[in-house]
């Protein structure tokens, strides 16, 4: 990858798509990613799986790492969840998720 | 009616630190907080995470820190609040500012700090359409008396700590109490997952799993509530009483219609002494927005120390304030 760069889709709420550069030096995740271009997500715990604002369906066939204990608990307490919820702020960009699609659920 | 020189909106860190900075010119404060405890997010959200980047600390717990600023600023005797929302803020002819809380409680101050945090803390209420129409008419997402519901047939929805307890705790007065809940394992206390578990074999308590209520249908009054179950068609399942209960989300709020300028869910602000376009109130803290924001506690306890000084001019115009360092002057409490 070049630059450290990985490239990651993120569909927002209105269906409109967006190919993002995503760093893979800067310990960042999906809610950083999506924050950082002022797309919608409010982000509002700052990463601690704790407030269930960054929920985005992964659309891709990527392998993620599974979901924590805590994240899960956070799904729970979220709505609109499917099969495929996360949290963006537990998915961490690395090289394995070049290429990622995402769609923002429903807040 | 409460008399002070400052109020405080929200007793987080940011807030209870205000208490501090303006105790040492000599200012009194009262803080009121939607939440029943003080330490706001800290307290609500993250107890036990540990923090790292308060300077001198190389590690504390998030209510060990909370539990140290009440320590701290206990000298100067702050007034609290806590349990009602900030609802209403008026000028009053005198030019005080009159806060009225959500339980009529007035407290009157020539100067109003706002360090809300995140806004108030209100029950997340799931996405059914016509929730709205039955809020009190069957739904409730606050259980404040579980006699309301002796003899009836409740549902209660969540798969947390609350809906866990609540269950317990209805399954010996309502006639009925079914749970419903998105999978099928539970998080929260074990011994309360057990416990539930339990009434649940004994038939006191009936569990829905992989399912979720997705519509409310009654008269005016509610009288069954649609379940979604993975594998079956959508089916009623009657009762009284629906409590979802899937913790607290923050709001801004009745805040937002004070008048303040207002930029993505936050208060913009004058970063030379962080006072709104209102004069006399101000706002600090993760509730704030101004170029370079950055919210981190460390920079709300900065906010807070400079907007004092100028909530001190604002309040004595013709007083010289002089600065002192506490290792000079210590801590003079108030009597």
């Amino acid at each position: 990858m070049e630059n450290n760069l990985i490239k990651v889709t993120v569909i927002d709420r209105e269906g409109k798509s967006h190919t993002l550069d995503a760093p893979t030096d800067m310990s960042m995740n999906m809610m950083e990613v999506c924050k950082s271009y002022e797309l919608p997500v409010e982000g509002l715990c700052g990463g601690m799986a704790l407030c269930a604002s960054c929920h985005m369906y992964v659309l891709s066939d990527h392998e993620l790492s599974v979901p924590s204990e805590d994240e899960e608990n956070m799904l729970d307490q979220a709505f609109f969840v499917k099969e495929n919820s996360r949290l963006g702020c537990q998915i961490k960009i690395t090289d394995d998720i070049n290429g990622l699609v995402v769609e923002l659920a429903q807040v | 009616m409460i008399h002070t020189d400052i109020i405080i909106i929200g007793a987080g860190p940011v807030g209870l630190f205000t208490v501090f900075e303006a105790g040492l010119v000599k200012l009194k404060c009262h803080l009121v907080d939607s939440l029943g405890k003080p330490g706001g997010q800290l307290t609500e959200i993250y107890p036990k995470k540990p923090i790292y980047d308060i300077p001198g600390f190389p590690t504390v717990m998030a209510g060990e820190l909370v539990d140290n600023l009440m320590k701290q600023i206990a000298p100067f005797k702050p007034g609290f609040t806590l349990g009602e929302r900030a609802e209403k803020l008026e000028k009053t002819e005198d030019k005080l500012y009159k806060l009225t809380t959500s339980k009529g409680t007035e407290i009157c101050a020539p100067v109003v700090a706002i360090a809300g945090g995140l806004g108030c803390f209100e029950p997340r209420k799931p996405p059914i359409e016509n929730i709205e129409v039955y809020e009190d008419k069957g739904v409730d997402y606050i259980i404040r008396d579980p006699e309301k519901y002796r003899g009836k047939k409740v549902l209660v929805a969540g798969g947390g700590d609350s809906a866990l307890d609540w269950s317990i705790i209805l399954a010996d007065i309502a006639d009925e109490v079914a749970l419903v809940h998105r999978r099928t394992s539970f998080r929260g206390a074990l011994d309360s997952v057990e416990k539930v578990m339990d009434l649940a074999k004994s038939g006191k308590i009936h569990l829905i799993t992989n399912a979720q209520a997705v519509g409310l249908t009654g008269n005016g009054i509610l009288k069954e509530i649609i379940i979604e179950e993975d594998g079956k068609e959508n089916y009623t399942y009657r009762a009284d009483h629906f409590i979802p209960l899937f913790g607290l989300s923050p709001k801004l709020g009745p805040m937002a219609e004070w008048g303040l300028d207002i930029k993505d869910n936050a208060f913009i602000v004058d970063t030379v002494d962080y006072s709104t376009n209102l004069p006399g109130i101000y706002a600090i803290g993760d509730i704030n927005t101004y170029p370079g924001k950055l919210k981190l506690i460390l920079c709300g306890f900065h906010e807070g120390t400079l907007m004092v000084q100028s909530a001190f001019k604002y309040i004595h115009p013709d007083q010289k304030l002089s600065f002192k360092y506490t290792t000079v002057a210590g801590v003079n409490g108030f009597d």
